[in-house]
């Protein structure tokens, strides 16, 4: 396929404009020793008819047509109604780019600005930036944050029930800090983190803490946080399941300082994990500390209401090696989508459908009760983990069967080998239920 | 070209905020928390972890409203769709439609990342093919398709080439950058730990090869470059300067922003690159999004290889797997396996255009750049008169005795229809004018564009006070940037109750 | 453009007025000229050692940030808080309410080496040029 429009006509009379030859005398001046070995060796193209068979062969390829599949663990299957999907692919929005020209650039500022407020809301915090790319590095560009506020502290402390792979970004960021050192806090017994001690939080920037964390636990985020604020340090939250907030104590109302979270469950699918949307939320006493993009409300020529980038000195393209961070995107598609899904659904929509998570995953947990046990005692959402011996074995069984019985722990936490984290939210009705609990129950004999 | 009238909003319906449409009480999609059984949250959860505030703030409309809401806002924005984007170093082509078709099947949208591999063989090769296309692209052998972003490419890039340095005993402190680069590349260096050091260009808008040695101290761990650079030109010592990079032990950081301009005319590869950051919504047609989401896969050289982010896709007798297996990894630069939904937009865009299709996509814009360069040189100066590629810049050098500058010949263009260019960058040229019309705009359309810049120089001198104020004709007029920085508005809150 | 002829200044573009061993610094009638709208200012902390040509503090503009150097050395004693709210105090009276630090000179002869407002007006214009 050619998107290209030029007729040969049209090429003869634009070389002609430009005083060239030929098409290839414009790339002349490239030395030629770099040009004769530029040819590309890939297949030729094809027609929109045969790419859409060969992709359409490559879909079918995954996934199981009359599978369930209970799995969470940082991404989260969701009901995405039809206009949230159909309004973000509006190619006015899909295909603008950055608002660097606010005048005509309102619809997609004035959307990032509602975003923004909805991102606060939820969170119960003060302000929330444009949008980052996954929580992952929203979690890592708050310990960095962190860092800048509290110069002198070289520990970063996060929990050992926070998502490994959160984890695992925080440590890969923090390695061009030269003195930063990340400091793993141990889970207690029901599945919550553990406080750390007095004089581990003296030296830290942070801790940070999953809510709901790795194992769906939730976290009682403000008996902590005022334990780390008496230590000097900030307290910084991570959901991985957004889906959470409107039934959880908020994260600033339990006095965060930073609080991030993976949106994906705002609307977004799961498409293989990416891409995501990493939510960014703080004080408005931090902002000028803050990582990403800015929407801020002014007014125009004649006095009316818009929207423009705020705040930029942050950022790289103006403060270069001096900026709050490198990133140069909001992921602003996703958080469009986000902001579509959370004005749709609602201030009554969001609770209901939290509500219908939160009821679903226990009576499925209930059902579960003949084939193991829970293994923590802390409240949770729509996530848990369940105990059940042969886990593993049970786990293939029940997967030939078409149920992806949740997530085998023991990849991530040797000590939870005989563990399933194991999720369920509104897609998942009684007969999946079913479905499951009979899978793991023949699984062990 | 008619000149616009001043209108405002024409024929475009007003809208409020979100927040201000709506009804209390009001909900577009509700579902029965009961379907499934099981205890209500306020049995299960302790008072000390209930939500506090019952969401008041979030938005309380219709489906309908919904509609009205985001269907209003789309139209105030100018897109690709509708309209000539010439922004330099974005890359803004056109974004062909069955990508989205393709992204949409859901066996792509609906799957789970966490999956047994044997249930997602579909998606990983899919991958692995666009990993060896981008490979033939870059003419390098090593290949992640994990980082969420070009910027993010630079950042996985920069930690690969410190971990080899730390592997080799010192770390080194100082990363050379031209003055022309983009403030990514400052920005990612210094999240590395490394200082920055800029190269000053030549007279032909080029890095000089002895001021580069000169520059290449021992505590240089890399020089990043842009090729083609910011102006559009094509850096022809390169090769020179990347032998002379590693004579100093240090390594060469190609940015791939302007890759657009190279494919089927040279390779990274082919000029000592160690690292490539691909943007595959610049140089493979993934949609910009408003400011994403993008992809920026990151290629490398066999030095580098070991130090690839983990997980990396491998291939055993059952197919293919995930592996973390590898001691030299930088680590995890994100969640899961990186931006699919984009890899898989720029897989269906490469397998449809071929080998042949995307050097034609580089012939053309390099043809339709050099024409827009033909076009308007005679009414704003080249910045530089070296030959250029897929982009150009102009001054507005010439405009000084009107009083017009950059600016107000940016925001003049928006009246006329179209998008502005890239303004006052890259920084080193000063009034910025920076253009780059891509290989799909026409010629009619480019013609229509470059006789808007006529008029407006020529209005600059006639009606300087006119285009000055531009614009005349959009949705709104000059926003108040100062206002918005000096007393920030990040947010909406309730107007005040009356008492 | 303004050059007050009471004050000393520094190629860095600040003021300087001394009243026995305190020193107040501001920055320039042409500093704020070229900075254009102010939106923002970053001064130090009372108390904060500054030495000579370190920065002191950040102006910012919608599109631009600033370093400002300090043109002599001192220990703060006061810094004007009216900016932290108001930074456009400093495009509308730069040597007078947009005032930005107070310190007690380490050296009070360390003035003498900074630039008269006749060598001032000189430098920027050589600037310019």
């Amino acid at each position: 396929m050619r998107f290209t429009p030029h007729t040969e006509g049209d090429v003869r009379a634009m070389l002609a404009t430009i005083g060239a030859e030929s098409v290839a005398a414009l790339v002349a001046h490239v030395p030629a020793a770099l040009r004769d070995v530029a040819a590309l060796r890939l297949p030729p193209g094809i027609d929109e008819r045969e790419v859409r068979a060969e992709m359409a062969s490559l879909a079918a390829a995954n996934g199981r047509p009359d599978a369930v599949v209970f799995l969470g663990a940082g991404a989260y299957p969701h009901f995405i109604p039809a206009a949230v999907e159909q309004l973000a692919g509006r190619a006015e929005f899909a295909t603008a780019y950055t608002p660097y020209q606010p005048e005509v650039s309102q619809g997609t500022l004035q959307v990032t600005f509602e975003f923004q407020t909805a991102i606060a809301a939820l969170t119960g915090m003060e302000l929330a930036n444009a949008g980052m790319y996954d929580g992952a590095t929203a979690a890592a560009e708050a310990v960095l944050m962190t860092q800048r506020l509290r110069p002198g502290r070289p520990l970063v402390a996060v929990s050992r029930a926070l998502h490994p792979q959160y984890r695992a970004v925080i440590a890969t960021y923090l390695a061009g800090l030269p003195d930063a050192e990340l400091v793993e806090v141990p889970y207690r017994e029901d599945g919550t983190t553990e406080l750390p001690s007095d004089a581990l939080l003296a030296r830290a920037s942070c801790l940070v803490l999953g809510y709901p964390n790795v194992f769906g636990a939730i976290e009682d985020l403000e008996h902590t946080a005022a334990a780390v604020h008496a230590a000097g340090a900030l307290a910084v939250s991570a959901t991985a399941e957004a889906l959470a907030l409107p039934l959880l104590r908020t994260p600033g109302g339990a006095g965060v300082d930073i609080a991030v979270a993976e949106g994906q469950s705002l609307g977004l699918p799961l498409a293989y994990g990416g891409p995501g949307l990493g939510l960014f939320a703080s004080r408005q006493s931090f902002v000028r500390n803050l990582p990403g993009r800015l929407v801020g409300e002014t007014v125009d020529t004649l006095g009316r209401r818009g929207y423009v980038l705020t705040l930029a000195t942050r950022e790289q393209h103006i403060r270069r090696e001096r900026a709050t961070s490198n990133i140069c995107t909001n992921h602003g598609l996703c958080a469009l989508q986000a902001t579509i899904y959370l004005s749709l659904l609602g201030r009554h929509g969001l609770r209901a459908v939290a509500e219908r998570n939160l009821r679903g995953a226990h009576a499925l947990a209930a059902r579960l009760g003949r084939a193991g046990r829970l293994r923590f005692a802390a409240p949770y959402f729509n996530e848990f983990v369940l105990e059940i011996r042969g886990a593993r074995r049970r786990w293939e069984t029940a997967l030939a069967d078409g149920v992806v019985a949740g997530l085998p722990l023991g990849d991530w936490y040797p000590e939870l080998e005989d563990c399933l984290l194991v999720c369920a939210t509104e897609l998942h009705d009684t007969a999946a239920h079913a479905r499951l609990a009979s899978a793991l129950e023949q699984g062990g004999t | 070209m008619e000149r616009p009238t001043a209108i405002l909003r024409p024929g475009l319906l007003p809208e409020p905020l979100i927040f201000e449409r709506g009804a209390p009480g009001r909900s577009g999609a509700l579902v029965d928390a009961a379907a499934a059984g099981g205890p209500e949250s306020s049995e299960v959860l302790p008072p000390a972890l209930r939500r506090e505030d019952d969401l008041a703030g979030l938005p309380e409309v219709s489906e309908l409203d919904v509609v009205r809401h985001f269907t209003r806002l789309s139209q105030w924005n100018f897109c690709a769709a509708t309209t000539l984007y010439p922004l330099g170093s974005c890359t803004m082509k056109y974004n062909p439609v069955m990508n989205e078709a393709v992204a949409h099947l859901s066996g792509f949208a609906d799957l789970h990342p966490l999956l047994p591999t044997s249930w997602t063989q579909g998606a990983m090769e899919l991958m692995a093919r666009l990993a060896d296309f981008l490979r033939e692209v870059s003419g390098l052998p090593g290949m992640t398709l994990q980082p969420a972003a070009g910027a993010h490419g630079e950042l996985t890039g920069m930690k690969m080439i410190r971990a080899y340095h730390v592997d080799r005993g010192d770390a080194r402190r100082r990363v050379l950058i031209p003055a022309s680069a983009h403030g990514t590349n400052p920005a990612s260096a210094a999240l590395c730990g490394y200082g920055v050091t800029e190269v000053p260009a030549n007279r032909e808008g080029m890095l000089d090869i002895e001021t580069v040695r000169r520059l290449l101290a021992s505590d240089v761990a890399a020089l990043m470059v842009t090729n083609p650079n910011t102006l559009g030109v094509f850096e022809r010592d390169i090769a020179a300067i990347g032998a002379a990079v590693h004579d100093a032990g240090a390594l060469l950081y190609c940015d791939g922003a302007n890759m657009n301009a190279l494919m089927g005319v040279a390779k990274p590869g082919d000029m000592g690159a160690d690292v490539l950051q691909f943007n595959l919504h610049k140089t493979f047609s993934t949609p910009h999004g408003g400011g994403g989401p993008g992809a920026g896969p990151v290629a490398v050289s066999a030095r580098l290889e070991e130090y690839l982010p983990i997980p990396r896709l491998v291939r055993d007798a059952s197919g293919w797997r995930w592996s973390d297996d590898f001691p030299g990894a930088i680590g995890r630069v994100r969640s899961f396996h990186g931006n699919f939904g984009m890899l898989v937009r720029a897989y269906c865009y490469m397998r449809a255009l071929g080998g042949d299709g995307l050097t034609d996509a580089t012939a053309m814009a390099v043809l339709n750049a050099n024409y827009v360069r033909a076009r308007l040189q005679g009414t704003y100066p080249l910045a530089y008169p070296t030959p250029s590629l897929h982009e150009c810049v102009f001054s507005d050098r010439d405009l000084e005795p009107t009083g017009v500058h950059t600016l107000d010949v940016a925001k003049r263009l928006l009246d006329y229809g179209f998008f502005a260019p890239t303004i006052y960058f890259p920084l080193v040229v000063p009034g910025a004018l920076m253009i780059e019309p891509t290989e799909t705009e026409s010629k009619e359309t480019l013609d229509e564009f470059v006789a808007a810049l006529e008029g407006i120089a020529a209005e600059a001198r006639r009606d300087p006070e006119m285009v000055k104020s531009a614009p005349h004709a959009t949705f709104v007029g000059r926003l108040d940037e100062t206002r918005a920085a000096r007393r920030p508005v990040l947010r909406w809150t309730p107007p005040e109750p009356e008492r | 453009m303004s050059i007050p002829e009471s004050l000393r200044y520094s190629e860095e573009h600040e003021w300087v007025a001394v009243a026995g061993a305190v020193a107040t610094i501001g920055i320039t009638d042409y500093a704020q000229e070229e900075l254009g709208d102010i939106v923002f200012v970053e001064l130090p902390a009372v108390g904060a050692a500054l030495q000579r040509s370190q920065p002191l503090g950040v102006v910012e503009s919608v599109k631009a940030v600033s370093d400002v150097y300090a043109p002599v050395a001192g220990t703060v004693i006061e810094v004007n808080d009216a900016l932290a709210d108001h930074p456009e105090i400093i495009n509308e009276d730069p040597y007078g309410k947009g005032w930005m630090v107070r310190v007690t000179l380490a050296d009070p002869h360390e003035v003498d080496g900074l630039m008269t407002a006749q060598q001032y007006g000189e430098f920027i214009a050589k600037e310019k040029a």
